[in-house]
């Protein structure tokens, strides 16, 4: 067996047990840990496509962003697991019926790439690393819409704090943390001189 | 790749003067209101009027009849982009002056943010304006959109604004999704985005027919939401009622001339090819827009709730210009039909912004004056202030010889060269149903007796700008052939078919 192929394998094999591990784990932290996983497979998957942009995206985004999150949602809520399961058997019908047929399309596109249904190959062109492919595109061309998703992204900003930020009201003892910084020694510790008491 | 091939050219910066000038204007605002502490602001309302102003005299000093591209090809700079530029830059400046009273007397909704926002605003319907680019025309909508959504919510202490910004919020994010989904059709079809080569290739013939028409329709209904045309319509009367009313004027007037410009760039340059299965599409849902509009509006008793649902019948009949533009593959009604679409959405903003200041100008602390029971007997508290809405409420209604008489009437007259006869006679009696709860507001105002007694305080510049706005529609009435003279000329150098 060539290594890419041997990579290959082990990468989907740990996708596949991070998946099915995310719908048995009976912790819902670990499950979430479990979709990290496969996850960061599937990029490693797309890293041997040559399409390392879309991984580092993945890895970047679904992990680093999106699944903390999930994390931090999962911990605060408190969740019962076992009354999640109650309804197992009920669902299942429809739950498999769902299964089956996203591995019947699966199905469809994989039979269809060995029977030469799709013309053009998926792969890398050019030989061109595709980040910087990408990054100079953005730079260059696109440089007049890139500007202005970072306008946006102020936007939002802006209109997250005019919408949530509020001033303490009256009576509320919280603490300005300005104020707090601003602290000086002489503030909170006052130096008195005593007089020197003589030992007698 | 070697280091020359990385380096970054410059792009020609002078054709987006006004924008950038715009963008670091919004920016030194932020900053300025952090540090003077004023509540009336008026700080900020003097600085962003005179970017407003500044931006005025940049588009004023690069005013050609030239079409140029910066950007690579994503930004365009002609006539048609100045002209609407220099409307949206008055009609925000007109916005502010009428909010300002409004704003003092509600702290929660004058705070800082409401003049960055509206700036930023501003700045994404500039972008909207001059796009050249699929993407960029997403962006300003984004840019515009999301600002707009925050402005609704600014007074988030009231139940009725977060309910309307919520709405607003998904139902926009809805529309934006479509809208997308129809350009990356596109570009499946065509592979670019850049509005003169889509053309290009789809004149040339190498595009695949049917995914075009697929994306099309997406990209209608997601322009149909943001136009608020029928069956896209239902955000709008929810938002005018609950939105804050200096925003509901921000959100009712100028975001309209922006995106009549999109609309114009992508289908009367990018797609005009296609103008056959658009045309259809947009001509139905013009149709719908002033049946349900001028039918819905009779029935309501909120005054916002009225001028909501007469946008969507204004919009209507502007979209019913742009459907009459190509007749059996030619071109020839065009210039004619968008110049009059032209025309038709820079007098509905002139006279819904007058409509609005003259809800704000009534309104005070704790009393907001929106509805039609509050204009009982106007004519006895302030004659002045009456004869103004009567005039604006003529316009509206399309009544000679006020502007929006001739609004309509160029409309119906491309609506008739293009040969629908029908659709005209069609479009003349909705507007004569309409024509009802226009004159219902006048007859209110003259022969009701007033219920409320409070007298009326503006300050001397909203009083004066008031009575400007209103005798503009009087006066553009008797004249309005320079303004036509205008829209002719911006689409005629502008628009490559007619080239």
């Amino acid at each position: 067996m060539e290594f890419k192929s041997f990579v290959f394998y082990l990468f989907s094999l740990l996708a596949v047990f991070g998946a099915l591990r995310v719908v048995t784990a009976r912790n819902p932290v670990h499950a979430v840990l479990f979709l990290v996983l496969a996850f960061v497979s599937a990029a490693g998957i797309w890293m041997l496509l040559e399409a390392e942009f879309l991984a580092i995206t993945l890895v970047l985004v679904y992990v680093g962003a999106v699944m903390v999150l999930f994390l931090f949602v999962v911990m605060m809520l408190d969740i019962n697991i076992d009354r999640l399961r109650e309804g197992f058997w009920s669902y299942l019908p429809l739950g498999a019926t769902v299964g089956a047929l996203m591995v019947l399309e699966m199905g469809v596109i994989l039979a269809g790439s060995y029977l030469g249904l799709f013309e053009h190959a998926i792969g890398a062109g050019s030989g061109e690393s595709n980040v910087k492919a990408v990054g100079r595109l953005i730079y260059t061309d696109y440089v007049y819409p890139f500007e202005l998703a970072s306008i946006i992204l102020l936007v939002g900003i802006i209109a997250a704090i005019a919408l949530t930020g509020r001033k303490p009201k009256a009576g509320n003892k919280a603490i300005d943390p300005a104020q707090q910084v601003r602290v000086k020694a002489s503030d909170r510790l006052r130096i008195v001189s005593m007089p020197i008491e003589k030992q007698e | 790749m070697t280091l020359a091939e990385m380096q970054f050219i410059l792009p020609d910066l002078r054709p987006a003067a006004a924008e950038l000038f715009v963008l670091a204007m919004s920016c030194v605002i932020l900053f300025v209101d952090i540090v003077v502490k004023d509540t009336r602001r008026t700080a900020l309302f003097a600085l962003t009027q005179l970017t407003l102003l500044g931006a005025a005299f940049v588009t004023w000093s690069g005013l050609s009849g030239e079409v140029s591209y910066t950007f690579s090809n994503t930004y365009v700079h002609d006539l048609l982009s100045d002209v609407l530029k220099l409307m949206l830059y008055l009609t925000v400046m007109v916005v502010l002056v009428y909010a300002r009273p409004y704003v003092i007397a509600r702290p929660l909704l004058g705070r800082g943010e409401f003049y960055s926002l509206t700036l930023f605003a501003t700045l994404g319907m500039m972008v909207m304006i001059s796009a050249n680019h699929f993407l960029t025309i997403y962006l300003g909508l984004e840019l515009l959109s999301l600002s707009l959504y925050a402005m609704v919510a600014l007074d988030r202490d009231s139940p009725k604004a977060a309910e309307a910004a919520m709405k607003y919020l998904v139902l926009g994010a809805l529309a934006s999704g479509l809208l997308l989904y129809g350009m990356s059709m596109i570009y499946g079809a065509v592979g670019s985005l850049e509005i003169g080569e889509v053309a290009e290739r789809i004149n040339a013939g190498v595009a695949n027919h049917t995914i075009l028409v697929f994306g099309l329709v997406f990209l209608i209904a997601g322009l149909a939401f943001k136009l608020g045309l029928v069956p896209f319509h239902m955000w709008i009367p929810d938002v005018y009622h609950g939105a804050p009313t200096p925003v509901a004027l921000l959100i009712g007037s100028a975001p309209k001339l922006a995106a009549f410009a999109i609309v114009i760039r992508m289908l009367g340059n990018g797609l005009i090819v296609l103008s056959h299965d658009w045309q259809l599409m947009l001509m139905l849902m013009a149709v719908l827009s002033i049946a349900i509009g001028n039918i819905a509006a009779i029935a309501q008793h909120n005054l916002k709730r009225m001028l909501a649902y007469s946008a969507i019948s204004h919009m209507g009949f502007m979209v019913l210009a742009l459907a009459c533009g190509v007749v059996e593959g030619d071109p020839r009604y065009a210039l004619n039909a968008y110049s009059s679409a032209m025309f038709y959405v820079v007098v509905y903003v002139l006279s819904t912004a007058g409509t609005f200041g003259m809800i704000l100008l009534l309104a005070r602390s704790g009393f907001e004056a929106d509805s039609l029971e509050d204009y009982k007997g106007l004519n006895k508290r302030n004659p002045w202030y009456a004869a103004i809405l009567m005039m604006l409420m003529f316009s509206m209604a399309g009544i000679p010889f006020f502007v929006g008489f001739f609004a309509k009437f160029s409309v119906l007259q491309s609506v008739v060269a293009a040969g629908y006869l029908w659709l005209a006679i069609f479009a003349v009696l909705m507007s004569l149903i309409g024509a009802f709860y226009y004159l219902r507001v006048v007859k209110l105002m003259y022969f009701d007796a007033p219920t409320d007694d409070t007298p009326i305080h503006t300050p001397f510049e909203v009083k004066a700008l008031i009575s400007v706005n209103g005798l503009a529609v009087a006066v553009l009435g008797i004249f309005p052939d320079l303004l036509m003279w205008f829209c002719l000329l911006a689409i005629r150098l502008s628009l490559a078919v007619l080239g």
